[in-house]
């Protein structure tokens, strides 16, 4: 999968997600960019990121991702 | 539905619904199943609030008398113990033969400090019996295993529900066994947030959780309405004749055998069960009276429909008939063209049945509609109780005046203080009537028992009987005394003997305990709910006094009774 495919889908998941139309996630999106994503909406994102890609993350991966980026780097190795 | 779609149900307008108090305390993580509970009860129309006790605080917030959970006075407490939880103390123990009985007696304390501060319900979540494979197969063999433990340990707390009575299993490993353990729980949110249910399994547990609140607050399934042609049986029994339908050992007759054996078993519960055919009626009867291996008769069958008419008139007409809500019919057709001319009727469940018959039962069975929040004797009566309503309702055919009709029936009530083996049924009753209730104030068991003993009340159950049968326990009322008034706390009536006089017996019985008790009036008060306009008029149609305040006044000094054809 191409990785502005993946950033797409991407970004579909974080609108669904954080129920915010507006949202674009970029590369360098963390944590502090986004109001909602706390450590609980965390885990709902993984668990959407999941099922959309069909792919599961370690539990390495789930807490030691920096940002959106470092997260399509592993649905570009997985999925 | 999924998680997302349930969070963001938590966020849309729930002002109009009815609200209902929950606390949730877990000994994991409960935040994501908290968010399940509110957006799967507003699915249902239920506008939940919820406190969510924070990470583990089961005994702090149970043990201290100024808790937030006792200050919340929630309808009912939730407890969410997981079986991760479970093994980590497991491991711990030294007796571990006892482990099941010690941590069911741990589990009973919580439930008894509950009921000692509040009036609640108790939701207790059940365990996945899952097995930690140090055994293998021998594990079922050795009673120290941690599988033989949870399994002993679920029977336990069965054991529990059946003793306390207001506390109803929410059944954690149903749903596991059901979705299968790779997909209910998830190990690594268990290893990073002690969540010990994966993201899809939340739903499934909401959606269990919530069902055992709607049967609590009077909301369940009560009637099967059921076509024939095709759902019952195999074949068209107006064109393949008694010899020719599928049931039994013919074609694929075992499939419909074992429909039919559910059902009757649903109705031995105490759920109708009606027939809506397009046939001739006689020949829609015929297999119910002369096929040797239909399962279900003609007294299974409370309410028999057979005629050329569209369905979706038929049912209106079966629900007016019985007299219960929209909401609680299930609809089952093969025919999709039948199932969406009835979905065109708010409320009722129509499910999709899959075109294989042999797939009907499971597929049913797996819907998981028919949850309850009580069982009692009268459950199993009930079929009886609406055929012999039918018969009254040809009687009354029969009369020209209503007065010779009633007069007829040679009505009997009895009239009685409660009693320990009525508590079942009065509480179900306070759960379950929907129309015919003044205030709709729900009790348990538990709370019917304390309140028959409580001096600050008085209490009566009605009995009716007729030249047709038994009603059985038919009205409930629990009069408050309040100085030189007594006030009408609950008055509820079943619909089924409505309108015969029984309301008019029953006022004229309240004013006439008032009297013997030196009581100057007697108050009455209606409370509006969606579902009991039927009663708004009543006080003031048995000749109380409108106050203004949705409550009515009857003086007892130079009260006239009514003219009833009830004796007691």
């Amino acid at each position: 999968m191409e990785r502005n495919e993946i950033f797409e889908k991407l970004n579909e998941i974080f609108r669904d997600v954080f129920d915010d139309e507006s949202l674009t996630v970029t590369e360098e999106t963390s944590a502090a960019d986004i109001e909602d994503w706390d450590s609980l909406t965390h885990i709902t994102l993984i668990s959407e990121v999941e099922d959309a890609f069909d792919m599961k993350f370690s539990m390495k991966e789930v807490v030691g991702m920096k940002n959106v980026g470092e997260m399509a780097d592993i649905i570009e190795r997985e999925a | 539905m999924d998680f997302l779609q349930l969070k963001k149900n938590c966020k849309k307008d729930m002002s109009a619904l009815p609200r209902y108090k929950a606390a949730l305390l877990g000994d994991c993580a409960t935040q994501h199943l908290a968010t399940a509970l509110k957006g799967y009860a507003y699915e249902e129309g239920i506008a939940l609030e919820l406190f969510d006790a924070d990470y583990n605080q089961i005994e702090a917030q149970t043990l201290d008398p100024a808790s937030e959970l006792y200050a919340f006075a929630p309808q009912a407490v939730i407890f969410c113990l997981c079986t991760e939880k479970l093994y980590e103390a497991y491991c711990e123990c030294e007796d571990r033969a006892n482990f099941a009985a010690s941590t069911h007696e741990r589990i009973r304390g919580y439930w008894e400090r509950v009921n000692a501060r509040l009036h609640a319900s108790v939701l207790q979540f059940t365990f996945a019996e899952t097995d930690d494979n140090v055994f293998g197969n021998y594990a079922l063999k050795e009673e120290t295993s941690f599988y033989c433990q949870v399994k002993k340990l679920n029977c336990l707390l069965s054991d529990g529900f059946r003793a306390v009575k207001n506390v109803y299993p929410v059944d954690t490993d149903g749903v596991c066994r059901r979705m299968g353990l790779e997909r209910f729980r998830d190990p690594k949110l268990y290893a990073i947030a002690k969540m010990p249910f994966s993201m899809e399994a939340l739903p499934r547990l909401a959606f269990e959780a919530v069902s055992v609140v709607k049967a609590l607050i009077g909301r369940f399934k009560k009637c099967v309405i059921l076509d024939l042609d095709n759902t019952l049986w195999g074949g068209v029994i107006g064109d393949d004749g008694l010899e020719g339908i599928q049931i039994g050992e013919l074609g694929q007759g075992h499939a419909f055998s074992e429909l039919q054996r559910w059902l009757k078993e649903l109705r031995k519960r105490g759920v109708i069960l009606c027939v809506c055919s397009k046939n001739n009626e006689d020949t829609a009867k015929e297999p119910f009276e002369k096929h040797p291996e239909m399962v279900l008769r003609m007294e299974d069958i409370s309410l028999f429909v057979a005629n050329w008419e569209d369905k979706a008139s038929n049912v209106r007409y079966i629900q007016k008939t019985i007299n219960i809500g929209m909401d609680s019919i299930v609809f089952l057709d093969d025919n999709p063209f039948e199932r969406n001319l009835v979905r065109t009727i708010e409320g009722i469940t129509v499910p999709e049945l899959p075109a294989d018959p042999a797939e009907y039962l499971s597929y049913l069975q797996g819907l998981d509609l028919f949850e309850t929040a009580s069982f009692s004797a009268a459950d199993r009566d009930r079929t009886a109780q609406y055929r012999a309503e039918v018969g009254r309702i040809r009687l009354q055919e029969q009369f020209t005046s209503f007065d010779d009709y009633l007069r007829g029936l040679e009505m009997v009530a009895t009239v009685r203080p409660f009693e320990p083996f009525q508590y079942p049924r009065i509480a179900q009753l306070t759960q379950r009537s929907n129309q015919f209730n003044l205030r709709t104030v729900r009790y348990t068991e538990a709370e019917i028992e304390q309140i028959a003993s409580d001096d600050r009340y008085i209490t009566r159950y009605f009995m009716l009987k007729d030249k047709f049968g038994e009603h059985g326990l038919i009205s409930v009322v629990i009069l408050e005394k309040r100085e030189r008034e007594l006030f009408v706390h609950e008055w509820l009536m079943s619909c089924r003997v409505l309108k015969r006089g029984m309301e008019e017996f029953i006022a004229d019985k309240i004013v006439e305990i008032a009297k013997e008790n030196g009581f100057e009036a007697v108050i009455g008060e209606y409370l509006r709910t969606p579902k009991n306009a039927m009663v708004e008029k009543l006080y003031e149609r048995l000749g109380f006094a409108d106050r203004g305040d949705n409550t009515f006044v009857a003086e007892t000094a130079g009260y006239v009774g009514h003219k009833t054809y009830i004796k007691e």
